[in-house]
């Protein structure tokens, strides 16, 4: 079987962004656009290890790493923020 | 190696296409969990077992988690279902559908060109990755510290319950 070309994992990258960017467009409800955000995110993980292993060098796992933590902090934080609202947008029409 | 790649990618796609489309908030988080699998399995055909189990530890393992427990505690089941299947019409996802689509031709016509290299069948060790992460790259971990501090900060403070405190005119 033919080697892994760089481009075709740049391709399937470019897929998976372009479906969690359509996602993000398309969905309304705001767990599924975080859902989709972190596809996107994922898929410039992909981009970033594709490149890694196209020149043999750590960086790309190491970019990797930095966008793993930077998605875990963003989600801790949007997550507790729509938990938030949801509970007081239904406390609030619970007593109306 | 190269079959590993083009099965784990195929069932990556074909699982984020799910995940975009399904109506339960569960099934697609579910659907979600498999495409990050596969993704991991990308990650390996590549020569990066490190992050291919960072994906699914950190990835697969605490992010969903954190999802999976947001989703049951605010219970959106059945009526949130209902509600995306009214809000998802053709008339709402054709015009970004064929924009994206655009994008992604446009992009792939790019990727196309001639210069093709093939990827190394080389492994990128975990010794590798921690010396350069802990020699030349120590201010951006230190970095990524603070900010995963301020992730948690916030996320306590945000999440802690509140006393109601009304304005003085709204109270009775």
């Amino acid at each position: 079987m033919a080697p892994i070309s760089a481009h075709t994992v740049l391709i399937v990258a470019a897929i998976l962004f372009i479906l969690g960017l359509a996602g993000v467009l398309t969905r309304k409800n705001i767990i599924f656009m975080l859902i989709s955000i972190e596809i996107m995110l994922n898929a410039a993980g992909l981009a970033f290890i594709a490149a890694g292993s196209r020149w043999q060098q750590p960086d790309g796992q190491i970019m990797y790493l930095f966008i793993l933590a930077m998605a875990a902090a963003e989600v801790s934080v949007a997550l507790a923020m729509v938990y938030r609202s949801i509970i007081s947008i239904r406390h609030w029409t619970w007593k109306i | 190696m190269p079959l590993l790649f083009y099965l784990s990618s195929a069932i990556a796609i074909i699982a984020t296409i799910m995940v975009i489309t399904r109506y339960h908030p569960i099934h697609a988080l579910l659907y979600l969990v498999v495409s990050f699998l596969a993704i991991a399995m990308v990650f390996l055909s590549l020569g990066a077992p490190f992050a291919a189990a960072l994906e699914v530890i950190v990835y697969a393992g605490a992010i969903m988690v954190l999802f999976i427990f947001v989703v049951m505690m605010l219970n959106l089941g059945k009526e949130t279902a209902a509600q995306e299947k009214e809000w998802l019409r053709p008339g709402v996802w054709i015009g970004p559908g064929v924009l994206t689509l655009v994008l992604l031709m446009e992009m792939t016509i790019l990727l196309l060109a001639p210069p093709q290299r093939a990827v190394a069948m080389a492994v990128v060790t975990p010794r590798q990755v921690a010396l350069s992460l802990y020699g030349e790259y120590i201010i951006a971990v230190e970095l990524i510290g603070f900010l995963l501090t301020t992730g948690i900060v916030g996320a306590a403070h945000i999440g802690k319950q509140k006393k109601k405190s009304l304005h003085r005119f709204l109270q009775a």
